[in-house]
């Protein structure tokens, strides 16, 4: 008899930890990096550290993926649970976790990426004031900021335990790990740092204020099942043990608003408002890994909480509950389409493209089938490899000035010392038909300036235009079979569901047209215009707008969500199949 | 020939072993493929050597051809018929097509026709188009023509064939358009190609039924399968493959593009629209017929619809002055003898196919000799600026007037061999169906002597007569030569004239040559099968007879009306006939009352209806989606306090939906705790 206060060790099995522990390890190291490394060989080390860390825990994830205990021993439910389900490593855990790793290693690609200006998209010292002569002085002094790459080591490590854990409160420490370094990455825009600033504020704010909603609905739930693990959690709906009698008002309340605050991640309406704003504010390379990768991790936590303590309610409430992600879906689809529509602001307009495909996505969750979550995750990665490459290609088109124009020209405070530092790279950039003196600004958000970049960068334009046929759902391209997938599962779902899959579709059709607007501009539309004086336009680009070249990192990155859009579309088989393997899941 | 060792051949089944000498046979197709597409692709670096080079690829198809016939020559009859299986392509549900080819004694008769007569009239255009600053690109489409035919003729099966056919459409449009910067030959090519496209639906319904009825497409199945199939079937699947064969084979009522199709270059009229493509239709019908076979209603219309069109074609061409189109509705009326005769069923197929083959000779040595006549004058067409060029032309007046005599069926010429056994064949009487010898022997007949007036009338305003055009010595019989245009007629070179001879020469001899022994009949009958010899309502001799009598009557009168008496150069005002035939006999008014005007109402209408209903909701949707996101996007107005205020709001909506579904009571006990 061991005594109640005895203290028994845990046993951790670490093996199953190792994908996790690779990201968060390096993390850590990258710390320290940035405390010991010179300053010159900081940048290249962080890459290589990012990189290398980022691939060695998918490739982690592949050699679990074929552990027989996480595929189920024979008679045995599939997955390992550790620390009494602190983690969960079943297939579906280590799918999201292959591709939010997957897609982070492409957007890491492109946040490493300097272009030819020779600046990356971050603040040289974020903590610096804007305007201040402080901010000059890092500025001219040529400082880094190579803390983003641990920040966002940091919060991959934080969005691969997300949806691998069965403890609630596992769980809430999860989003906080994932969501902080997101909050400091959002801060940390070269341009416009007021606007990133604000932006990183406010998904600060709503962010606390959802994790309070997620915390509360955990409160709720531990209240009715005693316990904050799903699987407990599970067996009282299940028995109805729990001193509350029945699950009612209260396992209700509890599970919407733990979901109130993944919907928040996921950027779905009401708790979409913070998404356009942060992904405009936010420096675009981060905007692109975080649109793909969190919206990945947060679907995945989703699923695993949604489908367990579904799957424990009795059918009819668990209909009501569906019935509240009903409204929740439509209104997401709705709105996202909607005010898409009338956006002009490339980086904006994608925002709430995001939005809409989140409600796609809960089409196929509210599904709830084994099909469902084959569809998500599906969903999930053509999603992810078009967002982040429609990102990447945001950061390349850039707007420009005279060299002799000073300051803050339109572009915010970073304008003037920008010019300083940067004219000899302007010149450098290769650009051609630009003036050699013409310094480059930030990316050239507004849609306006995106006419005639067909004629000027023909591949950027085409990669561009795919990833845009791919959210649109256009045939041969990843997201036509990904939006099929779900609506597919969502009609397995019988019942009323094709009503929800009729507005999907309707939804859909108008979204093809802010998507097919872009194509048109960048094609069809002329962007030189003559009577502006005195700049030349560079070849068919709108006066003041220029492509930059990347330095390499973008490059591979654009490739690689350009095959993978292509491959997904014309051979989406294997991938669907590998899917449905991770249907498998345990609470 | 050996099948008369061995009596009459049945019909064959193919068989798939295919002889090593025929595994030759794809590369009759992809000589002038690649020959086209090599033409197309060089663009202008081909200019040089482009002609020779087409002419080089055509040649070698005819040399394949010419091995692949030698080794079938060496198989007894009842091994002839091969299906060459080279590859699958569409393999989707119920449907099973390979590509592959059909080689027996009928497509070989084509393939031959098309490579030699195709080679030649490369060779003569040479010459022709030799100042022609796009003549690469007339090569290639050329080419492109001749490769096509060689996969309908060759297909081996219905679809593969229908690719052909729609090959030789294309080509045909484009080579009909080739001169395309004057309007009104670009607008004969559309017509070409839109009246085409209504016989290629007939062709695409009898696909369609033919799956429907056999499921499959390939003839080995089809004509197995056909003659256990309901007869309303086949009815049907035969007069979706007649209106088929009348939109290719220019036959009543869709016939008017041919006449404008001669707006293209002269070989082009010669090769595709004279001895080759135009006679697909009844390749079709000829090659269908175990389909047609099971349909007696089906035959009877084949043969309406070839003696309407080969009397049609007949009066039309005894009022044209053009040279080029009164040759065109001669084509139109021989196409017509052949497909009466290939309607009349087995004792028809082989006289069909054995017409079509000399036609082709003669047909394309006189359009050849036109394009020489128009060479000399200057690209004149009109015959009544002609006359008296036989001095001035020797080789043409020699070539024409052997092709002049084939067509008429003068003994011993080609012509007489074909044609005057059609006409036997139309006068056999069908059982139960007296009337049908009388008329349909009759219609052929009369067809005769009418051919023989009007070619007559061709041959001798051109060759014969007066001069009618101003060689600029002042002497112009004061007849209106053309204003200040003077004429040198002279021969063509050589590069035009050899292969004129060389059709000529087929022209006299390779009908009695065919015909010799029945050689030719007996060589198809492993696809015709054996027709039993039946004796017709005349008896022949008078039946030869009455056919020299009625030619001998047409030359008679032609010779009276237009050398013994002046023609006149201004157009006479002309009978009501003649001003019908002129135009066609109104062919063209009556398409565009019928068909074209009330098709322009409908697609206005509809463009109207296009706009104002479905564009103008579509648009007004736009604009509602476009102000509902205005509004909402209002509600982004960038505090977060009301961004929080819209999540909470949302949340206590969504909670307040799902607890309202759950009942009420439940949502009391939430907030009073445990009920226990």
């Amino acid at each position: 008899m061991t005594p109640d206060t005895a203290f028994v060790a845990p046993v951790i099995e670490w093996a199953y930890l190792v994908p996790v522990l690779v990201v968060l390890g390096a993390g850590v190291i990258g710390v320290l990096v940035e405390a010991f490394v010179p300053d010159r060989a900081r940048r290249p080390v962080q890459i290589v550290l990012g990189l290398g860390a980022l691939l060695g825990g998918l490739a982690a994830v592949v050699v679990l993926w074929g552990d027989e205990r996480v595929q189920g021993l024979p008679n045995e439910v599939p997955g390992v649970r550790i620390l009494g389900g602190s983690m969960v490593v079943d297939p579906f855990a280590l799918a999201v976790q292959g591709i939010v790793l997957l897609l982070a290693v492409l957007g890491l690609l492109v946040v490493a990426d300097r272009t030819s200006t020779g600046q990356d998209a971050f603040a040289p010292t974020a903590a610096a004031v804007p305007g201040t002569p402080y901010e000059d002085l890092a500025r001219r002094r040529g400082v880094q900021q190579t803390e983003v790459y641990p920040l966002v080591l940091f919060a991959v490590g934080g969005m691969m335990i997300f949806p691998a854990t069965g403890n609630l409160l596992v769980m809430f420490v999860a989003l906080e790990v994932l969501s902080l370094p997101l909050y400091v990455l959002s801060a940390m825009a070269r341009r416009r740092r007021l606007l990133s600033q604000e932006a990183s504020f406010k998904y600060f704010l709503l962010g606390a204020f959802a994790s309070a909603l997620f915390i509360f609905g955990v409160a709720l739930l531990y209240g009715y099942a005693g316990s904050v693990d799903l699987a407990r959690i599970f067996e009282a709906l299940v028995s109805g043990t729990s001193p509350f009698g029945p699950p009612g008002a209260m396992v209700l309340t509890g599970l919407f608003l733990v979901l109130a605050g993944l919907l928040f991640k996921i950027g779905a309406v009401p708790f979409h408002a913070w998404t356009p704003d942060v992904y405009q504010g936010a420096p675009t390379p981060i905007t692109g890994f975080m649109a793909a990768c969190t919206k990945a991790a947060a679907f995945g936590a989703l699923l695993r909480v949604l489908y367990v303590v579904g799957s424990g309610l009795p059918q009819e409430q668990l209909d009501h509950v569906l019935v509240g992600l009903w409204v929740v879906a439509i209104a997401t689809m709705v709105v996202g389409t909607v005010v898409g529509v009338v956006q002009t602001d490339i980086k904006r307009l994608l925002a709430y493209s995001s939005i809409a495909h989140a409600g796609f996505l809960l089409v196929g969750v509210i599904g709830f089938n084994a099909l469902s979550i084959r569809a998500t995750v599906f969903y999930l990665l053509a999603y992810g490899l078009a967002t982040i490459g429609a990102f990447a290609v945001v950061t390349l088109v850039r707007e420009r000035a005279p060299r002799r124009e000073p300051v803050a020209v339109a572009v915010g405070t970073a304008g003037a010392a920008d010019a300083g530092s940067t004219a000899g790279a302007g010149s450098t950039a290769g650009v051609e038909g630009a003036p050699e003196s013409d310094v480059v600004l930030g990316e050239a958000t507004h849609l306006v300036e995106w006419a005639g970049l067909g004629k000027r960068s023909p591949w950027l334009a085409g990669a561009f235009s795919l990833f845009l046929l791919s959210m649109a759902g256009i045939p041969l391209t990843a997201g036509f079979i990904g939006k099929f997938t779900a609506f597919q599962a969502a009609i397995g779902g019988g019942g009323w569901m094709w009503v929800l899959v009729v507005i999907g579709v309707l939804t859909s059709a108008v979204a093809v047209f802010f998507y097919v607007r872009i194509i048109v501009l960048m094609f069809f539309t002329p962007g030189g215009r003559p009577e502006a004086t005195g700049d030349e336009p560079d070849g068919g680009l709108a006066p003041g707008v220029t492509v930059v070249r990347s330095q390499g990192f973008t490059t591979v990155a654009l490739v690689l969500c350009v095959v993978g859009v292509v491959a997904l579309g014309v051979f989406p088989s294997p991938v669907l199949d590998l899917a449905l393997e991770a249907v498998k899941f345990r609470p | 020939m050996l099948s008369s060792a061995i009596g009459p051949t049945e019909i064959v089944v193919a068989t798939d072993v295919v002889p090593p000498g025929l595994q030759l046979a794809p590369l009759l197709v992809l000589l002038p493929l690649v020959g086209a597409a090599i033409l197309l692709l060089a663009g202008r670096r081909s200019d040089r050597w482009g002609a020779w080079f087409g002419v080089a690829t055509s040649a070698g198809a005819f040399a394949v051809a010419v091995a692949v016939v030698v080794t079938m020559l060496g198989l007894p009859a009842e091994e002839r018929v091969v299906d060459h299986r080279l590859f699958d392509w569409i393999s989707a549900g119920g449907l099973d097509v390979a590509v592959g080819m059909r080689i027996d004694p009928l497509s070989m008769t084509f393939v031959l026709l098309v490579t030699f007569v195709g080679t030649l009239i490369h060779v003569y255009a040479v010459a022709y188009m030799a100042h022609d600053q796009d003549r690469r690109r007339f090569f290639a489409y050329l080419n492109l023509f001749v490769a096509a035919m060689l996969i309908l003729v060759l297909a081996d099966s219905f679809l593969l064939l229908f690719v052909g056919w729609e090959g030789v459409g294309l080509a045909s449009y484009l080579l009909i358009g080739f001169w395309n910067h004057r309007r009104d030959y670009a607008v004969a090519a559309k017509k070409a190609f839109v009246m085409n496209r209504i016989g290629d639906l007939g062709l695409i319904a009898a696909l369609m039924l033919m799956f429907a009825t056999f499921g499959a497409v390939d003839f080995a199945t089809v004509f197995e399968q056909a003659p256990a199939a309901d007869v309303a079937l086949l009815t049907a699947t035969g007069l979706a493959l007649l209106v088929a064969a009348c939109g290719k084979s220019a036959q009543f009522p869709l016939q008017a593009w041919l006449g404008d199709a001669m707006a293209g270059p002269t070989p082009v009229s010669a090769l595709i629209h004279a001895a080759t493509m135009v006679t697909a239709g009844v390749y079709l019908v000829v090659r269908s017929a175990p389909i047609f076979e099971g349909a007696p209603t089906a035959q009877l219309v084949v043969v309406i619809v070839g003696g309407v069109t080969l009397l049609f074609g007949a009066i039309v061409g005894c009022a044209k002055d053009d040279i080029k189109k009164a040759l065109a509705a001669s084509t139109m009326s021989q196409i017509g003898y052949m497909i009466l005769a290939a309607g009349l069923g087995p004792i028809g197929y082989a006289f069909a196919i054995f017409h079509l083959v000399t036609h082709g000779f003669f047909k394309a040595g006189m359009f050849l000799g036109a394009g020489s006549v128009m060479h000399g004058m200057g690209d004149e067409v009109n015959m009544r600026r002609f006359g008296a060029l036989r001095t001035s032309m020797k080789v043409t007046w020699i070539t024409f007037g052997l092709g002049w005599l084939a067509i008429l069926g003068v003994p011993p010429f080609s012509g007489f061999w074909s044609k005057d056994k059609i006409i036997e064949a139309a006068f056999v009487p069908v059982d139960g169906e007296p009337w049908r010898a009388w008329v349909f022997g009759g219609v052929a007949l009369l067809g005769a002597g009418i051919t023989a007036f009007y070619m007559s009338r061709l041959f001798f305003m051109t060759f014969h007569g007066e001069r009618r055009w101003n060689d600029g010595s002042g002497d112009e019989h004061g007849r209106g030569p053309r204003d200040g245009v003077v004429q040198h007629p002279h021969e063509s070179p050589r590069l035009m004239t050899v292969p004129m001879i060389v059709l000529a020469v087929g022209s006299v001899a390779l009908g009695g040559l065919l015909a010799f022994g029945d050689g030719f009949v007996h060589w198809l009958e492993p696809v015709t099968g054996h027709a039993a010899h039946e004796d017709p309502v005349l008896p022949v001799w008078l039946i030869i007879t009455l056919t020299l009598v009625l030619v001998a009557l047409g030359v008679l009168l032609a010779w009276r009306r237009y050398v013994t008496t002046r023609v006149p150069v201004a157009v006479p005002r002309g009978s009501v006939l003649t001003r019908a035939a002129r135009r066609d006999l109104y062919q063209d008014d009556v398409n565009e009352a019928v068909v074209m005007r009330p098709g322009q109402y409908l697609t206005r209408s509809l463009v109207y209806a296009d706009r104002q209903m479905v564009d103008g909701g579509w648009m007004g949707l736009a604009g509602l989606v476009g102000s509902i996101g205005e509004r909402v996007r209002g509600m982004q107005n960038g505090f977060v306090r009301s961004y929080a205020a819209i999540m909470l709001a949302g949340l206590l909506v969504v909670i307040a939906v799902v607890l309202a579904l759950s009942g009420g009571a439940d949502a009391t006990d939430a907030l009073t705790g445990p009920t226990s």
